[in-house]
């Protein structure tokens, strides 16, 4: 059944997306509306899926599938509450894009195994998954800003008339939506690893660092931290921002991808 | 009407090219007596504006080498300066000047500003004596029409001003103005202007900096400002988040040097500079710094285009009156061409008929009154009778471009003498006006 729901918010998504395309080439206020309706009905049946999934019994967040869903989820939390502060659906260019890939992914086919049944400490798993997907989830919106940020400080720059009509936010509050995220994103990352290390560590005994799941996320957490150390130190934005924030994307998709070649953080295969 | 107009304007040369031709107001007087004194221009004038230099005359014999002269001048070759120029004679001058007056040729179509500043070409023109009678005229009729359109359409009102192009551009950068500093730089009406927007959507300080440091302080006060002495510009522009920059400087004042300080300073919060100087304030390589965005009156023109659609209905309207307004004043003009080939017509005959009157009277003896009467309406008919249509048709001759060629033709049919009316010496009027 979740998965029935999850494809039903996989339709409202495409309409999302669709409006991600037409955003960038020219300016629709009943677009972006209908976008929105589409997006929230979308979430209600995305929750709706993940509710039913929790409450199937096990916890199979796990599997590669709905831990993809769930991302989907938070990344569009995380745009609600944007559009809540900031009345914005812009970065929706790039989080719907990236929302309705996850969720696709999730919805083709189901896929309950899961790798979970050596961990002892459940509790430290769910933590664990939460609270790096949140970190992840914070990280797209941020990779989302700074390519936004870079789009608008282009047009500026180019002195285009249409500049002024343009669907982007102002630049300053598109860089306020990228470091709010960062800042935010930060301590759920740090959270989620340590967690992630408290389950190794209590089901093998200790961390393995040359693993490659482990080397990548340590490294995308390193990436994550420089991003939010020069943003503080010497208020980093524009092209260096957006260039960290692209390699801090990439380090994460390879530590997810890397799931697939750790020995240790390995979900079921399909 | 020997008019002959030439310049350029922000439509047909770029700001590199205008920057060239630019003259400062101190140099204007002298400018116009160099024009006056240019062969076959009989008086001149200039206008120089941050988007215009026009320069606009009365010739001799209606073909003057302007060109020549602004070649002279500002020593320029053809090669650079001609393909940037626009010329205009006689009536489609008048157009010109009665658009550019009537801020239909502006960057901003109907902004108030222009008419001042030609109006003060005017003047400083005229206490050097380089407008006598023609261009007096011409100027005269050019601010009645500027007046008319400004009254009878739309095009001056919501105005679209550079100020609060600047204002929108602002906010695309910062969001909210509110708690940003403005920086003036250099006291000039269209900062103060900008200025005065900025503050009005929520700009939380300001600070002025101006060669002449009471000039500073003056504009400071009436913002409740601060005064920045000059010579510390560098050390406090980074506080401001919006530079407006208009001084006289020849060259460039802000460096890329300059803005890796203020960005470093700043921690490269962004600063938007609306460089409104002629020539420009803010130097190209600064520019291109990330996080600094600047836009020069060019680039303001191209944001206000998007505006302007909106207008172009009461343009069209206001081009209407300006094209009925040059004929009543090319009309005007022959009119007052043919007026003094009639009066010494009537003269003429006037002197005829006397004569004939006094040499039958010794003939005739003693006439009665009614005798007496009736000579005087006899003479006098028969002269307004056969006057009659020459008059309507020199009258009529001058509404057409015809008008030269039949007063020719009258004026020796007749062997009317030369008494053209010379425009009456203004010099002892020098400097009265303001």
């Amino acid at each position: 059944m979740s998965l029935l729901w999850l494809r039903f918010a996989l339709g409202c998504y495409f309409i999302s997306l669709i409006y991600a395309f037409v955003a960038l080439t020219r300016t629709s206020d009943l677009f972006s509306r209908i976008a929105l309706h589409a997006a929230s009905l979308g979430m209600v049946f995305h929750f709706v899926s993940l509710v039913e999934l929790f409450l199937s019994g096990q916890v199979v967040w796990a599997s590669v599938h709905n831990g993809e869903s769930l991302l989907a989820f938070l990344s569009m939390t995380f745009f609600m509450v944007i559009y809540a502060i900031y009345k914005t659906t812009s970065p929706g260019v790039v989080v719907f894009p990236v929302v309705f890939f996850l969720t696709f992914v999730a919805a083709v086919d189901e896929q309950p195994v899961l790798l979970t049944q050596f961990v002892s400490h459940k509790g430290w798993l769910v933590a664990h998954i939460i609270l790096i997907f949140t970190g992840y989830a914070a990280l797209v919106l941020s990779f989302g800003a700074s390519l936004l940020y870079l789009l608008q400080e282009r047009r500026l720059k180019a002195k285009k008339a249409s500049s002024l009509i343009s669907f982007l936010p102002a630049l300053e509050v598109i860089d306020q939506i990228g470091y709010r995220s960062l800042l935010l994103g930060f301590p759920f990352m740090t959270l989620g690893l340590l967690t992630g290390s408290v389950v190794a560590v209590t089901t093998y005994g200790h961390v393995d660092f040359l693993d490659p799941k482990i080397l990548l996320s340590v490294l995308m957490w390193a990436v994550y931290m420089v991003m939010v150390f020069t943003r503080w130190n010497s208020g980093w934005r524009g092209r260096r921002a957006a260039f960290l924030a692209t390699f801090a994307f990439v380090a994460a998709l390879a530590a997810w991808a890397a799931n697939y070649f750790s020995t240790i953080h390995r979900f079921a295969a399909s | 009407m020997r008019f002959q107009l030439i310049g350029v304007n922000h439509k047909s040369a770029p700001l590199e090219v205008r920057e060239r031709l630019a003259i400062p107001e101190s140099r204007l007087p002298d400018t116009c007596r160099d024009l006056t004194a240019y062969p076959g221009i009989e008086e001149g004038m200039v206008i120089s504006t941050c988007n215009r230099v026009e320069i606009v005359t009365h010739t001799t014999n209606g073909s003057a080498d302007l060109r020549g002269f602004l070649h002279d001048h500002f020593h320029l070759t053809a090669a650079e300066l001609d393909s940037h120029l626009y010329e205009f004679r006689e009536k489609e001058a008048v157009r010109h000047l009665f658009r550019v007056a009537s801020s239909l040729d502006s960057m901003v179509v109907g902004e108030a500003q222009i008419l001042g500043q030609v109006k003060e070409a005017y003047a400083t023109a005229r206490a050097v004596g380089a407008v006598r009678g023609q261009l007096d005229q011409l100027f005269s009729r050019a601010f009645a029409v500027a007046k008319r359109v400004r009254s009878e359409t739309a095009v001056g009102s919501s105005s679209v001003s550079i100020a609060s192009v600047a204002v929108e551009l602002a906010k695309k950068i910062f969001g909210t103005l509110q708690g940003k500093n403005v920086f003036i730089v250099g006291a000039g009406k269209m900062s103060e202007l900008a200025a005065r927007h900025l503050m009005a959507h929520g700009c939380a300080s300001i600070f002025v900096a101006n060669r002449t440091y009471d000039r500073a302080i003056g504009l400071a006060q009436k913002f409740n400002g601060q005064a920045i002495k000059f010579e510390d510009l560098y050390s406090t522009c980074d506080r401001a988040d919006i530079v407006i920059t208009s001084t006289g400087a020849p060259h460039a004042i802000f460096r890329r040097e300059h803005g890796e300080q203020f960005l470093a300073r700043r921690k490269n919060r962004p600063m938007f500079f609306i460089d409104i100087a002629v020539p420009r304030d803010v130097s190209p390589e600064m520019a291109k710094l990330d996080g600094i965005f600047t836009y020069d009156i060019d680039d303001l023109q191209q944001a206000v285009s998007s505006h302007v659609a909106d207008r172009r209905k009461e343009a069209e309207l206001a081009e209407a009156i300006i094209t009925s307004e040059v004929e009543r004043f090319e009309a005007r003009l022959h009119t007052l061409d043919v007026v003094p080939t009639i009066v010494s017509l009537q003269d003429h005959l006037e002197t005829i008929r006397q004569a004939e009157i006094d040499r039958v009277r010794g003939r005739l003896g003693q006439l009665t009154p009614e005798q007496e009467i009736a000579v005087e309406a006899l003479t006098r008919g028969i002269i307004n009778k056969v006057m009659h249509t020459p008059i309507t048709t020199l009258k009529s001759a001058a509404r057409e471009s015809e008008a030269t060629t039949v007063v020719d033709v009258v004026r020796r049919l007749f062997n009317l003498h030369d008494k053209v009316t010379t425009p009456p010496d203004k010099k002892d009027e020098v400097g009265t006006r303001q």
